[in-house]
């Protein structure tokens, strides 16, 4: 008699990827082997925004080594162009794209001429021997430039508002007239960008014998790549191919087409040879997509009592010279408007957004897309509501609470926001953290002339986006998640996955889930995933590889575990459900007795079927797929916490601790999921405190290395306290909810209510991110300006 | 590969890398990253940056951890090159690999050569660390996926392993 393993779901396992990656054996796009494989170097726009009178490749032709300089003009005839329209929302205008530009450069960065050379270095040596005669036209560096009326940088589109919409609910103006106080604020979010550490890879290998293309590629979505691929270069799609192989961190920066990758394949078809584009940290800065360039107006209305009465958002959102493709560039405006508050009840509720075009490349869907935005607005406003009452942030943020276990809030910007857990999390937030001691600690160091600051951000989360919202879009994204569980004749189990691992530990997760499924041990699992010649699915987007990808597992699982039921009961004469498989082991399934190996059943099914019953087919391979047909997102909910002590004197922020409780929905692997956690904090700190994208008011790039634009190093940041809910998702089996975005949406605004909490005995607040000393110390000065008295550390 | 000359200067290096003699010509202007990667096929030595900021590239140089997207292959002549295959293999860095992975203190992986590279070299001058000392160790190695905690933790817990080793 056996007893039944511990079941692998719910277990911090370590991720068998991992070992290769520590040892220096991983395959990244950049470290596969080529034969005859050309190296592409792009000719970029060094001008915001320029007419191309005439362009003069001959020189970069005629140098020893180059075998192809091909124009914008050259790539296209080997293309469709695309725009990114997102037709859910109507009146969406989007200007068409193409691989490289070749008319007129609208930002500093798009490429212009490729260039295929033996070695990188000589494509790079004739990338200077290449003359553009420019036209130089005014460039849009910012939102505000570009709606007042000047310049229009897509004379098709009439203006450069890509879209313009809003939300409404409940009589706003009735809210803000008749609320005790009405907090509003203008809000500036600094463009930053994922700065993923292996940047944008491509391996592109066209063959003519057979029309068809294999490519390697440092990517979220191979199935899409392999659509998009095949559709805009006109190639059969059963002969297109696109393998995603260990990615240096993705971050929804690898997530959609990007021009110098087309053309690297259009390189590879024109030249008939490998062809290999790899960008330098100087070209990642100017071509990768962008993010966050937000404009926002927020209005906070409230009761005496600090109910919320009414909110209203207006935000600008630059989103670049043109909307991504395929999935369009209003994903984090949209979110804005759906997520703005969304933890509280607010019965009256209006959201304006904008998509503003100008000279700078376009923006995506970068981490936790538009909630970071839709948090530190709402959460900033309620503090200062709070403050402006008398009232404890904490005791208003309950007072306006969504209560939990309401299984479907309508929220105010009209989604349905099922089984929020906030009260709970906040309660999980504060355990064991002495509030009491903190504010004492906190007047203690402002007689010493230290500013200490405490910041909560409460924030609900969209993930596992269901199939509505890119249905509508008409673009080629699908949010089914397919699995293939493979029976090997030793009883061993791979598995072939649509969703894909950037490192979250997705393949593990789905490996614990699988096993579980059919009743063998993890070690017994074996999972590939990142091959559009595989199961079809999303890859890696909105956090849904716990939910959709799992759950397709999870199916594929059972599905092969009946099979193997069904076969044993043929082999053994037993009824299939009086059986189990657990361990790898066919139990009786009510006494536990042993009754035959998996491995026996298996090589029997592979090889000796003559001894199964006449008629018997075995089925060693089986395919299910998941999709949320009906509902847009799987929604869940977090609050951060952050302690920071600033230096008035410098203006510099110190984060000294930082607290995360967080509803997953059930636990899959808790330390991979804690890690998935504390990473997107950090990416939210660095958003917080460092990372921005300089350009002039002309678009011209400030910050082009790694050496001016900050990111958070080891010694800047504390160790993070993670603590979960785990509420089930209905949905699925196994109800686990996303979790890769909700570090990186409430970090920031934690931050800034803060550091406005240091502040605030100064009279001074800060509504810009990041949060840099220069901030600081403007904030401090404006408040001491403004005072008649001298301010004080008294407070 | 070791690439076509097309009239480039070159030079004949020989030095020592991972234990074993290699002589090779090389462009004068190769960086010792893309030598080790491209003529050498030891890819777990990445390329982050190429201007000496990420640390991906760390190697170990004459003894001493350095950018290699920093250094000429052709000023590496009779020098001595570790990478972390090398350090794998001889078993140097086992403690450090098994706490990342127990730990899982590496995501992507892209910056964990680099990481491994440079705590071997903390844990050789200081065998028993503070979480700050190892902080401050690492702050010239970044990790987009971590945040730094789990890193931290994998390498304390190496030191107290390699502690009660020795």
């Amino acid at each position: 008699m056996t007893t039944a393993p511990a079941p692998a779901v719910g277990q911090s396992l370590a991720r068998p990827r991992a070992k290769r990656l520590v040892t220096g054996r991983g395959r990244y796009t950049g470290d596969i082997a080529a034969k005859r494989a050309l190296q592409v170097a792009f000719f970029r726009s060094p001008h915001p925004h320029a007419r191309i009178k005439s362009i003069d490749v001959s020189a970069a032709r005629a140098l020893k080594g180059v075998v192809l300089v091909a124009t914008g003009a050259d790539v296209a005839k080997h293309c469709k162009g695309f725009a990114g329209i997102h037709r859910l929302f109507k009146g969406m205008k989007a200007a068409e794209q193409w691989p490289l530009a070749f008319d007129r450069a609208c930002w500093q960065g798009e490429p212009v001429v490729a260039v295929a050379a033996e070695t990188r270095a000589i494509a790079e040596d004739a990338l200077d021997l290449i003359e553009v005669d420019w036209e130089p036209l005014e460039g849009l560096g910012t939102p505000e430039k570009a709606i007042a009326g000047g310049t229009v940088l897509h004379e098709s589109l009439g203006d450069n508002i890509g879209y313009d919409g809003t939300t409404a609910s409940g009589d706003v103006e009735a809210a803000l007239a008749g609320a005790a106080v009405v907090i509003e604020d203008t809000f500036r979010f600094g463009r930053h960008t994922g700065v993923c550490l292996e940047p944008r890879s491509i391996l592109a290998a066209y063959d003519p014998s057979d029309d068809s293309l294999v490519v390697h590629e440092s990517h979220q979505c191979p199935a899409q790549q392999q659509a998009i691929f095949a559709d805009l270069m006109g190639l059969p799609e059963h002969r297109v191919r696109v393998v995603c192989p260990d990615v240096g961190g993705a971050f929804g920066i690898k997530q959609q087409l990007y021009g110098d990758e087309l053309a690297t394949c259009i390189v590879s078809k024109m030249t008939g040879r490998p062809a290999i584009f790899i960008a330098d940290r100087v070209e990642s800065f100017a071509s990768d997509i962008h993010a966050r360039e937000h404009v926002v107006k927020g209005q906070m209305a409230f009761a005496p009592d600090g109910r919320i009465l009414g909110l209203t958002v207006d935000d600008l959102f630059a989103v670049g010279a043109y909307s991504n493709y395929p999935r369009s560039s209003i994903g984090e405006a949209s979110h804005v408007a759906a997520l703005t508050g969304g933890p509280y009840r607010i019965p009256a509720y209006r959201a304006r957004v904008r998509m503003i075009y100008q000279n700078k490349p376009p923006v995506g869907h970068y981490r936790a897309v538009g909630h970071p935005i839709a948090c530190a607005v709402a959460e900033q406003l309620l503090d200062r509501g709070a403050r402006a009452l008398g009232l404890d942030p904490i005791a208003v943020r309950r007072i306006n609470q969504v209560p939990d276990g309401t299984a479907s809030h309508k929220s105010h910007s009209g989604f349905m926001l099922n089984g929020l857990t906030v009260e709970a999390c906040l309660g999980k937030l504060l355990a064991g953290f002495d509030m009491a001691a903190f504010r004492r600690e906190q007047q203690d160091a402002r007689k010493r002339g230290l500013l200490l600051g405490l910041g909560i951000a409460n924030f609900v989360e969209f993930t596992g986006t269901g199939a509505p919202y890119y249905g509508e879009s008409g673009a080629p994204v699908t949010a089914q998640e397919s699995c293939l569980a493979r029976l090997e004749p030793s009883g061993h189990v791979r598995c072939l996955t649509g969703t894909t691992d950037q490192g979250q530990g997705t393949d593990t997760a789905v490996g614990q889930a699988i096993a579980d499924a059919i009743g063998v041990s993890f070690d017994d699992v074996e999972v590939i995933s990142g091959d559009s010649a595989g199961p079809v699915g999303g890859g890696a987007w909105a956090s849904r590889g716990a939910s959709s990808g799992i759950e397709a597992a999870v199916r594929a699982g059972r599905a092969l575990r009946d099979e193997i039921l069904r076969l044993a009961g043929l082999i053994l004469q037993r009824k299939p459900e009086q059986m189990m498989l657990a361990g790898g082991l066919l139990c009786d399934a009510a006494s536990g007795a042993e009754l035959i190996t998996l491995r026996e059943v298996a090589t029997i099914a592979h090889y000796r079927q003559h001894l199964l019953p006449p008629g018997t087919q075995p089925e060693l391979s089986m395919t299910r797929s998941f999709v949320p047909q009906s509902q847009s997102f799987i929604t869940t909910n977090g609050v951060q916490l952050s302690v920071v002590s600033v230096d008035p004197g410098l203006g510099d922020v110190r984060l000294l601790r930082h607290r995360v409780a967080h509803d997953s929905g059930t636990v899959i692997n808790p330390m991979l999921l804690d890690e998935q956690i504390r990473g997107g904090v950090v990416q939210g700190l660095g958003a917080a405190l460092f990372e921005e994208i300089h350009y002039s008011e002309d678009a011209v790039l400030g910050t082009g290395s790694l050496m001016d634009y900050l990111l958070p190093l080891a010694t800047e940041i504390p160790d993070i306290e993670v603590a979960h809910l785990a509420t089930p998702d209905p949905g699925t089996s196994i109800g686990a909810k996303g979790a890769g975005e909700a570090g990186t949406a409430g970090a920031a605004a934690a931050v800034l209510n803060a550091v406005n909490d240091a502040l605030a005995p100064m009279g001074a607040h800060i509504s810009t991110l990041p949060i840099t000393p220069e901030r600081v110390l403007a904030a401090i000065a404006a408040a001491s300006s403004s005072h008649d008295t001298k301010p004080g550390l008294q407070g | 590969m070791s690439g076509p000359s097309f009239d480039e200067p070159e030079v004949t290096i020989e030095l020592t890398v991972n234990g074993a003699t290699v002589t090779r010509r090389v462009s004068t202007r190769r960086h010792l990253s893309d030598f080790l990667r491209d003529d050498l096929g030891l890819t777990g030595t990445h390329i982050g940056c190429e201007h000496g900021v990420c640390g991906a590239c760390t190697v170990r140089y004459d003894g001493e951890i350095a950018r290699s997207c920093l250094i000429l292959a052709a000023q590496t002549d009779g020098s001595t090159v570790e990478t972390v295959e090398g350090l794998s293999d001889s078993g140097e860095i086992e403690a450090l690999q098994q706490a990342f992975l127990a730990r899982n203190a590496l995501q992507c992986g892209f910056c964990t050569p680099g990481m491994l590279v440079t705590a071997a070299d903390l844990l050789r001058s200081v065998p028993k660390p503070s979480r700050d000392e190892v902080r401050d160790a690492i702050s010239a190695n970044y990790c987009r996926c971590t945040g730094y905690h789990a890193i931290v933790d994998a390498i304390m817990a190496a030191s107290e392993k390699l502690a009660v080793k020795s």
